[in-house]
């Protein structure tokens, strides 16, 4: 018996380990991904890249301009979370399960995030190329459909799992929707939002490069000349500037995060 | 019939004192005004106040009043462009329209070549969520405060919050110009926020397991290698797999990315094509409803696991 048991469960974990192995065979074949071949290269990769990817002194130089679009992209990232969390908020509190509106608005708000949030902001950054051409505002409203999505997703969960029981209290003295909305949800939920929020302009700091690579604004465009101009110490430059912006951006978030809860 | 309005707050006022001061019987008039602030319960108007401005009420108006301040000025000097934005916004509607309404293929692209296009995206995804997993697998096990000692645990999450901070973007276009373009850097690009994001959920995991299992199996003389496959992995197995799938959902929306910029193929090259090169919306719509019908399902997927081997463990 238990012979049997112990014999069932190797050969369980076999299989799972053979056909996950098969999956990703069949993957590299497909998308013609030597693994062999990469891990040999890398070695010689990080060489080259000690060497030509790394910012010189006279790069520092331009550590201005750069230092100038960094800043554009970060404020760019707040304004555009911040105001998809006012949009979102207000889809989430209509769309809750728990305090909303009740009837078809919760499954409409949930479809609307979820195609809003998985549709690429690469997509998102094409189609408002074309009408609004090539600035920060594009980039701008990229950002802001992509966040939208994905705040009201997180918004909806926060809502309701903080919600419930205070909502309820207030529907049974026989409070309205906004006396309920503004003394139960906003103050229940502030905490959450903010949270939220801050995160994502730590996420956005990172996509708005993506953006900017596409819509020629802010430190995104600034790497993309760089690096199509072949100045690697520059590009270089550009990344340690981001990095050092998207750390202390976490650190400052984290700070913030203990202050209010 | 109703008194003046001044009486009223004047009695109110009289007896806020007279509760402040220590009851209503006690008859001592004190100012409201002089009492210090953490006693004052009356506002000086001499209502009841439901609100304390307590530290973290004070951060919290703090915070949003920079985070509106900094919005505003950004809205204020941000660079709109040269087009009237009125107009830009009404053909936008009318491309969307175009886009999600009549999508379909423009002689660019067979119906094979898209359908192969998500394949490979999805290809591209699996790969480097199967390897990072391998990779975030050790290192989270190094990261684990309960498996491995404090000093190389800080150590690899302080790299992996080095590894998180530059955009995947960025990874892809230098490993692109160090390998070459191609699924290679596309994959290895990747790895490195796969990474970071599985050693932590990993990590966490790992450190939730209960301390009394591990000194149980120590005192036994187990090693760590047994440690580790005998107690920490079958308690695990569903949490890390369920983070994987995560993951898995996260790397299909960033393959989709990098093949657009990066040109490491995919549908994302294809709609890039289309969205930058033939300006086809109509193309750009049938690929964005091919993204989204395999993201929405990658997504109620995740969503199920995350509500029952997350939340509810």
């Amino acid at each position: 018996m238990d012979k049997k048991f112990f014999r069932k469960r190797t050969l369980a974990l076999v299989g799972v380990f053979v056909l996950l192995m098969a999956i990703n065979v069949a993957s590299a074949g497909f998308v013609g991904f030597n693994p062999i071949k990469v891990i040999g290269d890398i070695p010689h990769g990080i060489v080259w890249m000690a060497q030509n990817f790394t910012p010189s002194l006279e790069s520092f130089a331009k550590i201005d301009t750069i230092l100038i679009s960094l800043g554009k992209t970060i404020l760019l990232s707040i304004a555009s979370s911040c105001i998809a969390a006012i949009f979102a908020y207000m889809c989430a509190v209509i769309g809750s399960r728990e305090a909303g509106l009740g009837g078809p608005f919760p499954l409409i708000i949930r479809g609307i995030a979820s195609v809003f949030r998985n549709i690429p902001v690469v997509a998102w950054a094409f189609i408002l190329m074309f009408s609004f051409k090539q600035s920060e505002f594009t980039g701008f409203l990229a950002l802001f459909l992509g966040t939208f999505g994905y705040l009201t997703r997180c918004f909806l969960e926060s809502i309701d799992e903080v919600a419930g029981g205070s909502v309820e209290a207030l529907r049974a003295t026989g409070a309205g929707f906004a006396p309920i909305v503004t003394q139960a949800i906003i103050p229940m939920s502030i905490t959450a939002v903010i949270s939220w929020t801050l995160y994502m302009i730590e996420t956005n700091i990172r996509d708005a490069t993506l953006i900017g690579i596409l819509t020629g604004a802010g430190i995104g465009a600034l790497f993309d000349v760089y690096y199509k101009s072949f100045r690697y110490d520059l590009a270089a430059l550009v990344i340690l500037c981001i990095v050092v912006a998207v750390i202390a951006c976490e650190a400052i978030s984290n700070y913030v995060r203990r202050q209010i809860i | 019939m109703t008194p003046p309005l001044w009486t009223e707050r004047k009695n109110t006022k009289a007896f806020a004192g007279e509760v402040a001061a220590g009851g209503v019987g006690a008859s001592v008039n004190l100012d409201l005004g002089e009492m210090p602030q953490q006693f004052r319960r009356y506002s000086r108007r001499g209502k009841l106040k439901t609100r304390k401005m307590t530290k973290s009420n004070t951060a919290l108006t703090i915070t949003l009043l920079v985070f509106g301040a900094l919005t505003l000025y950004t809205m204020l000097t941000i660079n709109y462009g040269k087009v009237a934005l009125f107009d830009a916004f009404m053909q936008m509607l009318k491309n969307l329209a175009i886009m999600f309404f009549q999508p379909g293929l423009a002689g660019h692209f067979t119906a094979f070549d898209v359908f192969e296009g998500v394949f490979i995206t999805i290809a591209l995804s699996v790969l480097t969520t199967f390897i990072g997993a391998l990779i975030a697998f050790v290192l989270g096990l190094l990261a684990a405060v309960n498996l491995s000692n404090r000093l190389l645990a800080n150590a690899i999450k302080a790299v992996m919050s080095v590894f998180r901070a530059v955009p995947t973007i960025l990874w892809v276009l230098v490993f692109t110009v160090a390998l070459g373009l191609g699924a290679g850097a596309a994959i290895v690009g990747l790895l490195f926020h796969s990474i970071a994001y599985l050693v932590k959920a990993y990590s966490e995991c790992f450190e939730e397991i209960d301390t009394g299992v591990l000194e149980a199996l120590r005192a036994c003389g187990a090693s760590w290698w047994q440690i580790v496959f005998k107690a920490v992995v079958p308690e695990k197995i569903s949490q890390m797999l369920s983070w994987t799938f995560i993951r898995f959902e996260i790397n299909f929306t960033n393959a989709i990315a990098v093949g657009a910029i990066a040109g490491a193929g995919g549908i994302g090259y294809q709609l890039f094509l289309a969205g930058s090169f033939y300006f086809s919306f109509r193309e750009v719509g049938l690929i964005v409803y091919c993204c989204l019908a395999v993201a929405i399902v990658l997504e109620i997927i995740a969503t199920k696991l995350r509500k029952r081997y997350i939340l509810h463990s």
